[in-house]
């Protein structure tokens, strides 16, 4: 039986159908009035919904007994990176024109900019350090610090969609929530738990 | 349960079809999530499908009014973008969704209220308004989100309607405000702004000839998403000055409240005037997205009309009153 391994392909072939769509709806022209604005909101909804995702693997393990969703953690977090550098490419590419030279001046002008850039850049080690020779090399404790940086992503990615929405706020009220769950699930189990464990 | 007397040798699957099974199985899943996926992506997705079943409106040809030439590059916008794709918050926060979410706005019978420091203040019925030489007008339209469009508009200069009220000499400045109905506009209370929407305009802003009062666009009536029956078009400022769906205009001496001012005051100020040199807070304001296009144009001062209105500003500080 190999059902790790299908399960993967489940879980990366539905993580690609949005990909999919937009790339075949960019090529028969039917992303809508504005494609640009389509595929950047697109992509930076699906960095927080696979941000999600991931984030809901220890709760669920825990909770629900769901131990096999570890062995695709690794899987979901990196299509929130990639993702999230599909969501940065559209703003590179298109709102700077590729002028490289433009960005640090807007990045500094506006500050949801400047959150959402963070965020991004502290999923990139995460992402390097995503192998296992990598976990191994770093040592499953090191690992594991480094990689609670994602509650800060989460709370940065967040952040940076709250504050770019003109005047309702019901989609990022709504994962805002999600990430509060998520996150205050794992205050609560560390002070249920006494002394220094896993978070 | 290997050597279970219960189970008969014959009952036990073969291995061949227990695989083939298991393949059926496995493909039945991948292929029925990846639908699930898909249907959930799809539902998100802004695929509005939009027809123009307006009445053809009859236009009168014009003299004597210089427009900038709008290059062949330039457009006009394709009506299913024009009509797909629209900021109307009483309806949707969404601009894909506006279309659908007001197709059953009821725009018959319809008046607009002119008054206030006017000598003779009264209710026009749409059908007077209509009556009005109907002109067309290819405008440049920049929304304050950053992009743009090219738009068809057929309507009648406001100053037509406001002289005929007879404007007091105490008055300084116009103000409008949008039809509001929750049960026509069961989505208005998740806009997240002040209803209903008003937006204002110095006097003589609104006596400016380019001041429109749009009945159509692309030759037939509006289509409710764009502001059916009857809205303002200026076309030197961002979009959310034109004001939809108009029920009141009211002549008065002070500068009137504006919705998003209301919202958000150091993001969008009185005049919003199109300006490539002052950014939104939030986004800068130099280029923009045409609709149709992939890359950025830049944005022309006053949106490309600063021949026929700069002079409405002279002296003024635009950083300030921006």
């Amino acid at each position: 039986m190999n059902d790790a391994k299908f399960q993967r392909q489940v879980i990366s072939l539905n993580a690609l159908i949005p990909a999919l769509l937009m790339a075949w709806d960019w090529n028969r022209g039917r992303l809508g009035a504005n494609p640009v604005e389509f595929v950047t909101r697109a992509t930076g909804v699906l960095c927080l919904v696979f941000l999600a995702l991931t984030l809901m693997v220890t709760p669920l393990r825990k909770l629900a007994g769901w131990n096999w969703l570890l062995k695709h953690r690794r899987i979901l977090g990196l299509f929130a990176f990639w993702y999230g550098l599909a969501h940065l490419l559209t703003y590179v590419v298109f709102d700077r024109g590729l002028k490289l030279a433009t960005i640090p001046g807007d990045v500094g002008q506006r500050p949801f900019i400047a959150v959402g850039m963070i965020s991004f850049l502290l999923m990139v080690p995460l992402a390097v350090t995503s192998t296992n020779a990598m976990i191994k090399r770093l040592g499953g404790q090191r690992w594991a610090r480094l990689h609670r940086l994602t509650y800060l992503i989460a709370v940065g990615g967040v952040a940076h969609y709250w504050m770019i929405v003109k005047s309702d706020l019901r989609w990022p009220v709504f994962f805002a929530g999600i990430f509060a769950v998520l996150l205050g699930y794992r205050v609560v189990a560390k002070l249920a738990k006494p002394g220094p464990g896993p978070g | 349960m290997p050597g279970d007397p219960r189970i008969k040798s014959s009952e036990i699957t073969p291995e061949a079809v227990f695989n083939s099974r298991r393949v059926f199985m496995r493909s039945s899943l991948l292929a029925g999530s990846a639908l699930a996926t898909a249907g959930v992506y799809r539902a998100f997705g802004p695929r509005p499908k939009v027809e123009n079943h307006g009445t053809v409106l009859a236009t009168v040809a014009e003299e004597g009014l210089s427009l900038p030439v709008i290059g062949a590059d330039e457009g006009p916008t394709p009506f299913e973008d024009v009509s797909g794709y629209n900021n109307y918050y009483e309806f949707s926060t969404s601009k894909g969704a506006v279309a659908r979410r007001a197709r059953d706005f009821v725009t018959r019978p319809w008046s607009v209220e002119v008054g206030g420091l006017a000598g003779k203040p009264r209710v026009f019925d749409l059908e007077e308004l209509l009556k009005f030489p109907q002109v067309e007008r290819v405008y440049r339209f920049r929304c304050v989100e950053g992009w743009s469009m090219i738009i068809p508009w057929v309507g009648f200069p406001l100053r037509d309607l406001l002289q005929k009220v007879e404007p007091l000499a105490a008055a300084t400045h116009v103000a409008f405000q949008t039809y509001y109905d929750l049960k026509q506009m069961p989505d208005a209370g998740d806009a997240g702004i002040e209803l209903p929407y008003v937006e204002g305009l110095r006097l003589d802003e609104a006596l400016h000839p380019l001041t429109l009062l749009a009945t159509g666009l692309y030759g037939k009536t509006l289509p409710n998403q764009n502001g059916a029956p009857i809205r303002l078009v200026v076309p030197w400022k961002y979009g959310f000055k034109s004001i939809k769906s108009v029920v009141k205009i009211t002549l008065t001496d002070r500068q009137p409240p504006t919705t998003w001012n209301i919202a958000a005051p150091d993001e969008y100020g009185f005049y919003s005037n199109v300006n490539p040199d002052v950014d939104h807070p939030r986004w800068s304001q130099a280029r923009e997205q045409r609709i149709g296009e992939i890359t950025k144009r830049p944005t022309l001062p006053f949106n490309g009309y600063a021949e026929q209105v700069a002079g409405l500003y002279k002296g003024m500080d635009l950083r300030v009153k921006f």
